[in-house]
């Protein structure tokens, strides 16, 4: 027997100079299998118009869905509606970033900014030559870097991290898994220096509290708890 | 003003045109001093939870500390340069983690509300670290200052005395709370933020370390409890004759 639910976003248009934040319910009937994206659907179908929030995948892969649901960061398209006992949902969207619309926020301009900040890239001096294959590495390290670099970039890892709520300049757990990412990677040819030079400070390794939300939300399991560790160990030894 | 400090306030790197690595010193001897500073409390319970078994051994205890196996009847002296050396850790300590407090009213509404929110556990656990942090602050002061001025006037009679007559057993009781809270959160934040005994999974090493960090808050709290209620009925029984200070069993049956 299906049920009703009550879904309560917060709706505000920073852009909008008429717009206050206000907090609007919704009530819907809940389907079998319903998830969060699919209830917000139906509410922009059939109930508000005007109401905004992203999506891409709908299946856990893209990362546009992350909000904050009932407290916790999460994404909407993997978070059904029937986990929720009382019927009773509360929306809000990431804090840190730009917010845009309602639950809608620019995690992309943060996420490039992270990227360039942490040049999120291979470095390394040796010739490239594209007619050859790549240089092989161990099927160990190929896994352990493969495993990091499932990062969807989603942005949950931030808006659960107390450290970047207080403080904006954090480069966050998505930030210091780019770093781990190609520390580990034989292709890339920086030192410990160079990536010091990266996060070697208070905005970035060292702001880190180890309060441990970026790995207990985690949409995709990453093992940030380890791998921010592994920086800090080797960090702290340049 | 030394010419590379300027060069690297103003531009956020160093004459080398390389990051400062007082960033690392600091964060490396935040957990240093946090974690000297949490295996002495372990060490501190264990000596003064020694009246729990009886006073001579108490006071035992209190005459090796004071190293009376070198000098006749014990010094103070080698008590005062414990205490003070904890006492540096502790101010250095508390002056290294204080840079992590929220400072100001938007950092502290947005952990508050972010913490509220999510109600997740090691959020809130660092936040009690935060409250009895900001607490030890003074209660640790008070009572390393105590101790510093009075090295020799420890043992069974004078510490009694000093909580029960002296009225230092209200803030042993705020001290005790926060301290084995503040240390027992600390060891187990100490491994997860530094990878200590992580293993081969990660969330299994760190569901055991907060096990243990439970326990740990646990036995300590109750072992404090049970020797800050002993030191009140010994202070309570003997504040007649304040001040006297205890006689070793065999001293008394000596000198009769």
């Amino acid at each position: 027997m299906s049920r009703e639910i009550t879904i309560t976003t917060l709706k505000y248009n920073p852009s909008d100079e008429n717009s206050k934040p206000t907090f609007v319910d919704y009530k819907l009937e809940e389907t079998p299998g319903m998830t969060l994206y699919i209830a917000l659907s139906k509410i922009k179908a059939t109930l508000d118009h005007d109401l905004t929030s992203d999506f891409v995948c709908r299946a856990g892969i893209c990362g546009a869905c992350g909000m904050i649901i009932n407290g916790k960061p999460k994404l909407a398209c993997k978070t059904l509606t029937s986990e929720f006992k009382d019927a009773r949902i509360e929306l809000l969207p990431l804090p840190t970033f730009k917010l845009i619309k309602d639950l809608s926020v620019d995690t992309g301009s943060w996420m490039k900014n992270m990227s360039m900040r942490v040049n999120s890239w291979i470095v390394t001096n040796e010739e490239y030559d594209i007619s050859k294959f790549e240089k092989r590495i161990e099927p160990e390290v190929a896994d352990e870097i493969f495993e990091l670099d499932r990062c969807i970039e989603c942005g949950l890892c931030v808006a659960g991290c107390s450290t970047a709520i207080m403080r904006e300049d954090f480069v966050g757990a998505v930030g210091l898994n780019r770093v781990a990412r190609f520390s580990i990677d034989p292709h890339d040819s920086r030192t410990d220096e160079d990536f010091y030079e990266l996060i070697g400070d208070d905005e970035g390794i060292f702001g880190c509290m180890s309060l441990l939300a970026c790995e207990d939300y985690c949409p995709k399991n990453l093992p940030l708890q380890s791998k921010i560790a592994y920086m800090r160990r080797k960090m702290v030894k340049v | 003003m030394s010419q590379e400090n300027v060069v690297e306030s103003l531009l956020g790197e160093t004459t080398q045109k390389k990051k400062s690595r007082i960033p690392a010193r600091l964060d490396f001897l935040q957990s240093a001093t946090g974690l000297f500073l949490a295996i002495f409390m372990i060490f501190h319970m264990l000596f003064v939870s020694t009246i729990l078994i009886s006073k001579d051994f108490m006071l035992s205890v209190t005459k090796a500390f004071e190293l009376n196996f070198i000098f006749e009847g014990g010094s103070p002296v080698p008590v005062f340069i414990a205490i003070s050396i904890v006492f540096v850790v502790f101010i250095f300590h508390a002056f290294l983690a204080m840079r992590k407090f929220p400072i100001s009213y938007r950092q502290y509404l947005r952990l508050k509300t972010n913490s509220d929110l999510m109600n997740h556990g090691d959020t809130k656990l660092w936040i009690i670290q935060v409250v009895t942090g900001f607490a030890l602050f003074f209660l640790g002061s008070i009572h390393l200052y105590t101790m510093l001025t009075n090295p020799g006037n420890i043992g069974p009679y004078a510490s009694s005395d000093r909580v029960f007559s002296d009225l230092m057993w209200p803030l042993y009781i705020v001290l005790l709370i926060a301290v084995e809270f503040h240390g027992s959160i600390g060891l187990y934040r100490l491994s997860v933020k530094w990878g200590w005994f992580e293993g081969e999974d990660s969330k299994v090493s760190r569901k055991k370390l907060k096990k243990a960090k439970i326990i740990l808050t646990v036995v300590m709290l109750t072992l404090g409890v049970m020797t800050l209620m002993a030191y009140m009925k010994i202070g309570y029984d003997h504040q007649e004759n304040y001040g006297e200070k205890y006689m070793h069993t065999t001293e008394v049956n000596h000198a009769n």
